[in-house]
């Protein structure tokens, strides 16, 4: 005979009493738990929410990054090209050269030395591929009644691409003519046929085609020759460098070089359509990076937002599971607290006369307690089965069902052995009061109701 | 001297007034010996009873059972010198209802642990002819196989004095018979005996008999 076959006895004597206890835990230690499966639900689902998101963001941000790295390779490779082919075109005029006549008529009147050339060739201080010194001047062809643009050139190599934009300039060996488009068309022109020009004899070495620009009504001689039909020998009009090797930046400084050199010359920059394209490159490139820093914003924001959005719903769960959680705990304790006292009560009889054989009043007192932890771990234990699958069966109606989903994750596992401790220490509380009461009873008062 | 109370009193406060349940009495009791106490009902014999079983705290007057004084005794102490010294029965039986017959037979050997308390338990069971009721319950009993397991539940710690408050009230001729030879063999075997009672026939049966009226001994 023992204390605990004493209790274990009295539970099966009072089914009712213990079952209902156990059903009052049951359902407290359920409730925290389901909720507690729901709320951990919803934190993985918000969990895998914002990594999604986030690598949604990040693959946005990937293909972003990726056009910028292309803008700025494109860019890198018309730079490149434009230092190595192309570099930059100067033309170097006489000061008093009046600007508006180029831009105007193509032509120039204001002459300076021939010499200037072989002096700017002579110094280091700009690598300068080509330097041509040109004579430009609107004169009549008095033989075929035509003005036209004479222009006089020498030089190594042809430069003749493609580009509408490119100066046309040409090395014309000496009785050579090249002829414009507008010109060979109203001249009825062909290559090889021969022609006066102001009394010179000349064979048409080529003919260009449209340009579109004064170049249309131009026609290119050696320069010697086009200095003797002018009257300039030893004068030029201006001297193209072409392809000046030198980063664009520094066109300001190299322009004050050459004037150093050259006294009495201007410097202009003229036909650097690569450097354009490089401009359309460089703002293609600026529009990726801005598109990639709005991007970035976008994303942040947008992941912010959900974030805040879940954190707001998850802390609303949370707040009303904070209301409910502990009036449940609460409600639970007040029932088996009187479901103790009930019990407590129907068993005066049998305690007084087991302290009048000799109980101590302390050894009453642990027959109710252990009944009460009995009673909180019974009920606890079906109570976390039920939250578990209650909250998982919710958890599936409210679609929180994250991809990667765990019943029992840190946060339950707590809760559960929170409620494993609680469960028997708030009934072992709840019975306390109608156990020390019934323990301290006075045995003769029950025994005295013969 | 077993038993010895001396000018003994308890009063009970009322509403209206103060109960004197027993008035200064005085009494002693030997070993082996089988005493009533007589009376009327109310005059304070229950009130006796339980102060000489360490039960009931008097208002004044010297308690002396088995050469102590139970209430100079603390509570728990108290408890272990009733599990040792003192057996009841009563008229109710006080039976623990979801035990066993065996098991409330042995219910005082969770008071004073002793190792041979089974066998101890079940020879008594023999003794009052219960060995084939050892694994009912109260209720499956008749009145006097109930009072027999009392009996049996009296006489397990081997007390040295047995406490019966009306114990043949709810019993028939033979059933009370039955009791009241127990009790006298306990005396017999060297225990001592305070049986209450209203009824005078069965008070004539014990060795002496000690009549009360209102709370006094007469
Ligand atoms: N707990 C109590 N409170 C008040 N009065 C009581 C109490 N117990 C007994 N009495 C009164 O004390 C007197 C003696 O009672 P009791 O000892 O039970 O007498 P008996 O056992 O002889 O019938 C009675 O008048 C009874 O009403
Ligand atoms: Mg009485």
């Amino acid at each position: 005979m023992t204390i605990w076959r004493l209790v274990m006895h009295e539970i099966r004597h009072r089914r009712l009493n213990f079952l209902l206890s156990l059903l009052g835990v049951a359902v407290a230690v359920g409730s925290v738990v389901a909720a507690e499966v729901l709320m951990s639900r919803e934190r993985q689902v918000t969990n895998a929410i914002l990594s999604r998101k986030q690598i949604e963001v990040e693959q946005t941000m990937t293909a972003r990054q990726k056009d910028v790295a292309e803008a700025g390779a494109a860019l890198q490779d018309v730079m490149r090209k434009t230092m190595r082919e192309l570099g930059f075109n100067i033309l170097i005029l006489p000061e008093a050269q009046d600007l508006s006549e180029l831009h105007l008529n193509g032509t120039l009147s204001e002459t300076m030395p021939e010499s200037y050339v072989s002096k700017l060739a002579s110094t280091s201080i700009v690598t300068v591929n080509h330097l041509l010194p040109t004579v430009t001047q609107k004169v009549r062809w008095n033989e075929r009644e035509i003005d036209v643009i004479l222009h006089g050139t020498r030089g190594e190599v042809p430069i003749l691409h493609a580009s509408e934009k490119k100066p046309l300039l040409e090395a014309v060996p000496a009785g050579k003519m090249v002829v414009g488009c507008e010109i060979h068309r109203r001249l009825s022109l062909k290559v090889d046929d021969r022609v006066t020009f102001r009394g010179r004899e000349f064979t048409i070495s080529r003919l260009h085609p449209e340009r579109g620009s004064t170049d249309d009504v131009s026609v290119w001689i050696d320069l010697a020759e086009a200095q003797e039909l002018l009257g300039l020998q030893n004068l030029i009009h201006a001297i193209l460098a072409l392809e000046c090797e030198c980063a664009g930046d520094r066109i300001t400084q190299i322009r004050a070089e050459i004037r150093e050199i050259l006294p009495g010359t201007q410097v202009i920059e003229r036909y650097s359509q690569a450097l354009t394209r490089a401009e359309a490159r460089g703002r293609a490139k600026l529009a990726a990076e801005e598109a990639l820093d709005k991007e970035r914003q976008a994303g942040a924001a947008a992941l912010e937002s959900e974030s805040a959005s879940r954190a707001a719903l998850e802390s609303s769960h949370e707040q009303l599971a904070s209301v409910l959680v502990p009036v449940g705990i609460l409600s639970a304790a007040v029932w088996v607290g009187l479901l103790a006292f009930s019990n407590a009560r129907q068993r005066c009889a049998e305690i007084g006369i087991l302290r009048a054989i000799g109980l101590r009043a302390s050894q009453i007192q642990r027959v109710f307690l252990t009944r009460a932890v009995l009673v909180g771990f019974g009920g606890a234990a079906p109570g976390i089965l039920c939250g578990l699958i209650l909250g998982q069966i919710f958890a599936e109606r409210s679609e929180l069902v994250p991809e990667a989903s765990r019943l029992i994750d840190s946060g339950t596992l707590n809760i559960i052995a929170f409620s494993l401790v609680m469960a028997p220490v708030l009934s072992v509380v709840a019975a306390w009061l109608p156990a020390a009461l019934v323990a301290r009873q006075d045995p003769a008062l029950v025994l005295q109701l013969d | 001297m077993l038993v010895e109370l001396d000018q003994v009193s308890r009063t009970y406060p009322t509403q209206r007034s103060v109960v004197r349940a027993v008035q200064e009495v005085s009494l002693t009791l030997d070993a082996g010996q089988f005493a009533a106490v007589c009376g009327p009902s109310g005059c304070g014999k229950s009130t006796l009873l339980l102060i000489v079983g360490g039960l009931l705290r008097p208002d004044s007057g010297i308690v002396n059972v088995a050469g102590q004084q139970p209430y100079h005794l603390s509570p728990d102490a108290r408890a272990a010198f009733r599990a040792s010294q003192i057996g009841f029965v009563f008229q109710q039986f006080h039976l623990v209802p979801y035990l066993n017959v065996l098991d409330n037979v042995l219910a005082p050997a969770l008071a004073v642990p002793h190792s041979d308390a089974l066998d101890r338990a079940q020879q008594l069971l023999q003794q009052f002819g219960l060995s084939h009721r050892s694994r009912h319950v109260p209720a499956a009993l008749s009145s006097g196989e109930r009072q027999r397991v009392a009996m049996a539940r009296a006489l397990l710690n081997r007390p040295q004095l047995i406490l019966a408050d009306e114990p043949t009230g709810n019993l028939d001729r033979a059933n009370a018979a039955g009791v009241l030879n127990s009790l006298k063999d306990f005396a017999e075997s060297g225990g001592a005996v305070l049986l209450v009672t209203h009824d005078d026939d069965l008070a004539d049966r014990a060795d002496r008999v000690i009549r009360m009226l209102d709370g006094k001994i007469v």
